[in-house]
């Protein structure tokens, strides 16, 4: 068989010629460099390759060498706290063996290949085992507990169980049945095909995020997915890091998509210095990044969120919660349309190759709260948000429209509330959550009975000011009946006491599901005092002067501890004010 | 492949030339094209297969024909020469001396092209930079190693406002190693004379190396000219320890010359024309700023681009305000009103702002009084706005009140001369003397104890509490 051959290369994309045997999506090495690329096209014996690293230097009649191996990833031990690049090469090894720019054409395994895992059996020889049943455990992280697992398709009687210190590319036991699969440490699983599940359950309960106008307005199912779309400089990035640190899944998966480099470092920073409000550990101990900045080859930024989307999987049928955040999809749909450029496809709208939708959709239904492949019938969930990035802000181009589409929740961002700083810049009248039927039972079991009217009551008096919001525009402020100033009054206060959330404060950046009910319910309650006592005379003006006001905004910097005595304190005086109010009234 | 020459051309079109007979030219190899006049310009392979390389040339297609032009196969990608004595020199815009002076001979060559920053080896920029002017260190911050564009608009001032950037930055406490390379890419020479004057005048030109292309120049160049400059802000931030400042204007130009190839190679064109892949190329300029882990310099970019007709969604300002951290926005009715520099501070932005300001860096109540300006600054504007058709008379009291913040922060904060630096203690203090006409439940965006500790006191027995 004659060696292949480059015949031609044009950016990220490689012709080879005399490939044989290849089949699409075959990893090949390129040249004496030996880049790492993917098969996309095949004609005869000729291959369109994508180029993971950057081809500069690259010559025609360099050798191309076939793997014969789509595009897979080593899952083991040790994937948490690593941070990898698109392709699973850990950034932190590149760093230390390639120096502070990445070079080219290194290949290097992504779990630490020399490390001796402590090793505990959970099942002994001579059991029968089936398909993703859980034979031994390895105590990853302090956090979490990695379970091995028995491969799909694999059943039989579990033979030569080992017991102690292992690597990851160790042999720990064999299933014997009409013959004998090996069972290692990592096992190895192919990036474009989704892990599968047994059965997937409807989404009742919610992801809890610590943000209050995502939990309260727009909550997103465990095993949900979400879009946030928004223009530049509207706080998508800052909100998707938020869920990373708050969000209450036990893994999370935060995927740099094609973004920048300064903070990808910031994550990078933050994530090990973060601590997890619940376990008090080291965020980082429950996380994986995957790092591909704006400016590192663009195949490999295509190849990026189903490298993240893999590793989640993964832990999903361990039986673990997943949430993984992937930033931004949009960049992922560019590094599409630019591949789709270089192969002189037809184009559909805007330039997006015809099979966008298709690509978006595949993704997002990877996800899901399911009965994970076990005997037992372990349960597992895979949420997914997705930053999207719309040229301009419009929400009307091709990537937007795709992930609304197959997404359930959509934060929509507001360049607006962004300019004026309100954030999270979350507009409260085109968001929407198709969840909140589903789980509200979970709310009045967990959180309250009046949860739900309470947000109601709430999302209508916004509702209603942005209609009063056109009158003032037209009549002037002066020239509204008092009931609906008081209607305004409330309407403030629930913006800016409630929904504005500073992520870089220390109390206010979380607040617990019980606490937003709590200042929820203060702040209508105030809201429906002020209605009240505007029907007996007084004033907004009189009502916005009252001291119990000026408290309500202390609550987001109360910390949870102390949040009791506030709420007393406002209690009570709000009582001795309005009576005081009304009596002065009615006389 | 090495120093071998072809005695024609297949075709010229538009800045590429096709040369066939070409085996194995590697994909970004340098070429020299060699006219029939003996003339030498650059070009660079783009395509490449067996048989056929596409190279564009850097520089005119004048007098190319495609029987006598010959060309050679340097054997190497594009790689610059650098040295310390690159500083106080200009070049053009492919690299050459363009001031009689020496051309620079050193033995460390750099790749045009740089390989990423392993984002593992990047350090958080967090160092605050001084650049004494209020609407960026007071809502804005520049830290080290940032990327923050001006967006600008043709007749706008940006030029006055980099240069004075340029000249008034400094990171407070520090006597470093502080240097500016210049690219001019596709301005007028006017506008280049401009800056070279402001660097002679602040004694700063021997600290800056100015890579120079002008409008009359061939707007091929314009695709060198950035990475020319980045390679060498590199080199004198990485290798030399240095703190280099970058400042490439026009950004649109160089986005102007990457649509003109992409269109001679007949590829299929995202929005406007320009290419699909015009994200990926302007990262692979903005993301050459940052800092490393362990070294000492720092790369801080200045680009500034003309929105063409002030479209902030055109995808050249889009794209790049998606790469960049922040932007700096300037505003054609805040210039009509003579408010100079005429920055609109809601739709400016820097996101690295946090890590650089507060407790040590600047002040603990940086963060919330910046917040409350924006907020009050932004009120203050819908009550404008309202003003303009119900008039003022018929204004709430309370938006009167943000009405005043709101011209205020225009005409007293936004607006400084052109040679005024103020340092970070006096912009905060003018933030807070705009908000002395509030009443503390109006300071919703601040901590109690930060409005005890600073607020002022009005002169006309406002209800704030006294310092």
């Amino acid at each position: 068989m004659a060696d292949a051959i480059i015949s031609r290369i044009t950016g990220p994309v490689v012709v080879a010629k005399d490939i044989e045997g290849a089949h699409m999506f075959d990893v090949v090495r390129i040249g004496e460099m030996g880049l790492m690329g993917e098969i996309i096209r095949l004609e005869g014996n000729t291959a369109q390759i994508q180029v993971y690293e950057d081809t500069t230097g690259l010559k025609p009649g360099e050798k191309v060498i076939n793997t014969n191996r789509p595009l897979s990833l080593q899952l083991g031990p040790g994937l948490l706290t690593s941070i990898y690049d698109g392709i699973q090469r850990p950034l932190d090894v590149l760093a230390a063996e390639s120096g502070d720019f990445i070079s080219r054409g290194k290949i290097i395994p992504a779990l630490d290949q020399k490390k001796k895992w402590e090793f505990i059996p959970v099942k002994k020889n001579g059991d029968q085992v089936s398909p993703g049943e859980i034979i031994a455990e390895v105590q990853e992280t302090p956090l979490i507990k990695h379970k091995i697992m028995v491969p799909y398709n694999v059943s039989g009687e579990l033979v030569d169980i080992s017991e102690g210190q292992f690597t990851v590319n160790d042999k720990i036991a064999a299933v014997k049945n009409s013959k004998t699969t090996d069972i290692g440490l990592s096992s190895w699983w192919t990036v474009r095909t989704p892990r599968p599940v047994l059965r997937k359950l409807p989404p009742d309960q919610p992801l809890l995020t610590g943000q209050r106008v995502l939990d309260t307005f727009f909550p997103v199912a465990k095993g949900g997915s979400a879009a946030i779309p928004g223009p530049f400089g509207s706080g998508k990035t800052v909100t998707q890091q938020q869920l990373a640190k708050w969000a209450d899944s036990e893994i999370i998966v935060y995927i740099g998509c094609g973004e920048r480099g300064n903070e990808m470092c910031e994550v990078l920073t933050q994530f090990p210095e973060l601590i997890d409000p619940k376990s008090k550990r080291p965020l980082m101990e429950r996380t994986i990044l995957v790092a591909n900045t704006s400016n590192m080859p663009v195949a490999a930024r295509e190849a990026s969120i189903y490298t993240g989307i893999t590793m989640g999987e993964y832990y999903r049928d361990m039986g673990y919660g997943v949430a993984l955040m992937a930033d931004s999809t949009s960049r992922w749909a560019e590094a599409l349309r630019e591949i789709s450029g270089r192969l002189e496809e037809m184009p559909g709208e805007e330039g997006y190759p015809a099979y966008l939708g298709r690509r978006l959709a595949e993704f997002y239904e990877r996800g899901g709260r399911s009965i994970v492949i076990s005997p037992e019938e372990r349960e597992g969930s895979l949420s997914l948000v997705g930053a999207v990035s719309p040229p301009g802000g419009d929400f009307s181009e091709p990537v937007s429209q795709n992930t609304l589409r197959v997404t359930r929740v959509f934060w929509g961002l507001d360049a607006n509330l962004a300019n004026r700083r309100h954030f999270p810049a979350i507009n409260w009248l085109t968001s929407y959550s198709l969840y909140m039927d589903d789980m509200a039972d979970w709310y009045k079991s967990n959180v309250s009975k009046d949860w739900i009217d309470l947000r109601k009551e709430a999302l209508e008096i916004l509702q209603k000011e942005s209609e009063l919001q056109e009158i003032v525009q037209l009549v002037g402020y002066d020239a509204l009946p008092e009931p609906e100033k008081g209607i305004l009054d409330t309407a403030r206060s629930i913006r800016e006491d409630y929904l504005q959330q500073s992520a870089f404060d220390e109390v206010d950046t979380y607040t617990s599901i019980q606490k937003q009910h709590k200042m929820l319910s203060t702040i209508l309650e105030f809201g429906r005092k002020e209605a009240d006592v505007i029907k007996k005379g007084s004033t907004s003006a009189k009502v916005g002067a009252l001291e119990s006001r000026g408290m309500i905004p202390k609550m987001k910097w109360t910390k949870e501890e102390e949040l009791e005595k506030l709420l007393n304190d406002i209690n009570s005086k709000m009582k001795q004010e309005f009576d005081s109010l009304s009596k002065e009234s009615s006389n | 492949m090495p120093n071998v020459s072809f005695k024609t051309l297949d075709k010229v079109a538009g800045p590429l030339i096709f040369v066939k007979g070409v085996d194995n030219a590697a994909y970004g190899e340098m070429v020299e094209i060699k006219l029939e006049n003996g003339e030498r310009r650059q070009g660079q392979v783009l395509d490449t297969s067996q048989g056929l390389a596409v190279v564009q040339v850097f520089g005119q297609t004048l007098g190319l024909n495609t029987t006598g032009t010959s060309t050679t196969f340097l054997g190497e990608t594009a790689t610059l020469s650098v040295s310390d004595e690159m500083l106080g020199r200009v070049f053009d815009g492919l690299g050459n001396p363009k001031d009689n002076g020496p051309k620079i001979v050193s033995k460390e060559k750099f790749d045009l092209v740089g390989s990423s920053i392993n984002p593992y080896s990047r350090e958080e920029p967090s160092e605050f930079i001084q650049t004494g002017m209020s609407n960026i260190d007071g809502m804005n911050t520049l830290v080290r190693g940032q990327k923050l564009p001006i967006f600008s608009a043709s007749g706008l001032p940006h030029n006055q406002l980099a240069s004075q950037i340029a000249r008034q930055a400094q990171v407070l406490g520090t006597e470093e190693n502080f240097s500016v390379v210049f690219a001019a890419i596709g301005i007028t020479s006017e506008e280049a004379n401009f800056f070279i004057k402001q660097f002679e005048e602040s004694g700063s030109l021997e600290r800056t190396a100015l890579f120079l292309n002008l409008s009359s120049d061939p707007s091929m160049e314009r695709i060198l000219t950035p990475r020319l400059a980045l390679t060498t802000a590199e080199f004198l931030a990485y290798e030399r320890e240095q703190h280099v400042l970058v400042i490439l204007t026009d950004m649109t130009n160089y986005c102007e010359a990457l649509r003109e190839i992409s269109a001679a190679r007949e590829e299929v064109p995202g929005r406007r024309g320009y290419p699909g892949y015009l994200y990926t190329d302007l990262a692979s300029i903005y993301e050459r700023a940052g800092k490393i882990k362990g070294r000492k310099g720092s790369v801080t970019q200045l680009p500034i681009l003309t929105m063409p007709a002030d479209d902030i969604t055109h995808p050249i300002p889009d794209l790049t305000g998606y790469i960049t951290e922040g932007q700096i926005v300037m505003n054609r009715e805040l210039h009509r009103a003579n408010i100079q520099p005429p920055v609109d501070v809601l739709t400016s932005l820097s996101r690295l702002m946090n890590q650089g300001i507060g407790e040590g860096r600047t002040r603990e109540d940086h963060r919330q009084l910046a917040d409350q300006l924006y907020a009050a600054y932004a009120q203050g504007k819908d009550a404008r706005a309202l003003a303009a058709i119900v008039g003022e008379g018929a204004l709430s009291d309370l938006d009167r009140k943000f009405l005043i913040v709101a011209n205020d922060f225009e005409k007293k904060f936004v607006h400084q001369g052109p040679n005024e630096n103020r340092s970070i203690e006096q912009t905060l203090s003018l933030g807070w003397d705009l908000l002395a006409g509030l009443s503390e439940t109006e300071l919703t965006r601040i901590k109690p104890e930060f409005i005890a500790k600073y607020a002022k006191k009005t002169s006309t027995g406002g209800t704030n509490k006294s310092e």
